[in-house]
């Protein structure tokens, strides 16, 4: 596999898979804002 | 009659993210990304879904968290001129769940195909031939496909039992279960594809940048398109289920969690759909490009070919067509449920009864889509639909919030008001200048190029009978229940 699809793929990843994890993060953080 | 809600935060949020999360997640998104600059598809990707999945999402979490009321009602309460757009979104959502369920029962006819791999060897002549009996006038319905009837009905059966029993008790229950489920199996399936021989061939072909794409306006269009599709958003799906949100609840974190996960999803799709790809086409000793196909080709054909290839070919089989069935249902359910909330919420009726009246009309009016002409009344009524009508309502429905009403300030202080974090300008001006204009430049590009060629080469009058017409009857019947009696309780 080529560098650059490597680079993509490993992005890619991160982004949406990190977007989500932060997200859940926050929500689980700062629980006290109820549903 | 007292307002529905959800039990638990995570039970709202599962129920969000089965909306979104679909059949387009798994056939729509990987193809789309493919043919349109593999990697660097993600830079428009992510800039479509900051811009405008994730802004109409927060907006459409903040409308019905702030009215708590089904769309139409939602609308009529911020003008009354205005309920239109609500109704409108509620004949589509009908309409698209008419369709969707035929779709459903094909996956759980393969389901059990899978045990035995009935499909043969020529899957494509298996699936048109003998299981859909395709003919081969468009616009004839030629008597109904047994082996799509039962299946519908059982969808149907599944799809009412949920939805009747409500939210906290029906559909949050059901969505706690279906989609850790749905994750699981489809885990599973990537795990074995991309472990696969000729996987990363498939991998590098998706994942490989094409820098020149990133000029070209479709390829920014393809992405903006594919945010705006699976993020059930503008149908009335997001509206409706916020309704039933508790006043306490954080609309903006909300809408990132069940955005993010619709995008996780996708991408865990991509990297399995071309896994494999990539094996079936170094198995078949042929260039990926000959492979690789969206939609129902590549669910129903593609795919089934590649099972026979696989070790244990009917535990993968099942498992990635019941996937789709687990993922449809979900989404189905919340379609459903967009029709529902609304007639309860205007004409106060039981909720039991509106539950067996709209899904028993639905479910009738879908058998027309399992009869032997269906899969063309399909594919027209879904593109129509799909990329003329939600294209219109979408844009209505932003633009008159954000440029003629400018109701975004308003919202934007309710979600921080309710939310840890706060939103500002770039969603606003995100919604005011870029999707309307976005949204607007696809449906231009839709109308030109439907009203210079026929889609697909169908006959003129087989498209203006089920095509062009789709739009008029959304129109007249959105109408009609505006006009119907209202009844509206005071809360």
């Amino acid at each position: 596999m080529s560098t650059s699809a490597i680079i993509f793929m490993i992005l890619g990843i991160l982004i949406t898979w990190g977007g989500l994890v932060f997200s859940i993060l926050n929500a689980v953080h700062k629980s006290n804002k109820g549903t | 009659m007292e307002k529905q809600q959800w039990g638990t935060r995570s039970g709202f949020i599962l129920a969000a993210v089965g909306s979104a999360v679909g059949l387009g997640n798994i056939w729509r998104f990987p193809y789309t990304a493919y043919d349109n600059g593999g990697g660097t598809f993600l830079i428009p990707y992510l800039f479509a879904l900051l811009t405008t999945g994730l802004s109409i999402l927060i907006l459409e979490f903040a409308l019905g968290h702030r009215h708590r009321r089904s769309a139409p009602m939602t609308f009529h309460l911020i003008h009354k001129n205005i309920e239109f757009i609500g109704w409108w979104q509620v004949v589509i959502a009908f309409i698209v769940s008419t369709y969707y369920s035929v779709i459903l029962a094909w996956s759980l006819s393969y389901t059990f195909f899978s045990l035995h791999q009935l499909w043969g060897n020529d899957t494509e002549s298996f699936l048109f031939n003998q299981y859909l009996q395709v003919g081969t006038e468009p616009g004839t319905l030629g008597g109904l496909v047994p082996g799509v009837a039962y299946p519908l009905i059982i969808i149907w059966i599944i799809v009412l039992a949920i939805s009747i029993k409500g939210i906290k008790k029906g559909i949050e229950k059901i969505n706690r279960i279906f989609i850790p489920a749905l994750v699981i199996m489809f885990s599973i399936i990537v795990l074995r594809a991309i472990t696969l021989e000729g996987a990363i061939l498939g991998l590098e072909s998706f994942f490989t940048p094409d820098w020149r794409s990133i000029l070209h306006t479709k390829v920014w269009m393809a992405a903006y398109g594919q945010v705006f599709f699976s993020l059930s958003i503008c149908m009335g799906v997001m509206i409706t289920y916020s309704s039933y949100l508790p006043k306490k609840s954080d609309t903006t974190n909300n809408a990132f969690i069940t955005a993010f996960s619709n995008s996780s999803f996708e991408m865990l799709a991509g990297i399995g759909v071309f896994s494999a790809l990539g094996f079936m086409s170094s198995k078949m000793e042929v260039s990926l490009d000959e492979v690789v196909t969206g939609g129902v080709g590549l669910a129903f054909v593609i795919f089934p070919k590649i099972i026979n290839e696989l070790p244990f070919p009917s535990l993968f089989g099942v498992l990635f067509f019941l996937s789709l069935v687990v993922a449809g249902i979900t989404s189905l359910i919340s379609l459903l449920e967009v029709s529902v909330s609304a007639i309860c919420d205007k004409f106060q009726f039981n909720r039991k009864k509106i539950v067996l009246c709209i899904g028993g009309s639905a479910g009738a009016i879908s058998l027309i889509f399992a009869t032997r002409g269906g899969l063309m009344l399909l594919d027209v009524v879904d593109y129509f639909t799909n990329n003329i009508v939600l294209l219109i309502v979408g844009l209505l429905e932003i633009g008159v919030l954000s440029i003629v009403i400018r109701r975004l300030d308003v919202y934007k202080k309710h979600a921080n008001l309710s939310s840890d974090m706060k939103i500002g300008y770039v969603w606003k001006y995100s919604l005011l200048l870029i999707t309307p204009f976005v949204l607007a430049y696809m449906l231009f590009q839709g109308l030109l190029e439907n009203l210079t060629n026929n889609y697909e080469g169908y006959p003129t009058q087989f498209l203006l009978l089920f095509g062009w017409n789709i739009i008029l009857i959304t129109i007249v019947l959105a109408f009609i229940l505006m006009w119907s009696k209202k009844k509206i309780t005071k809360s």
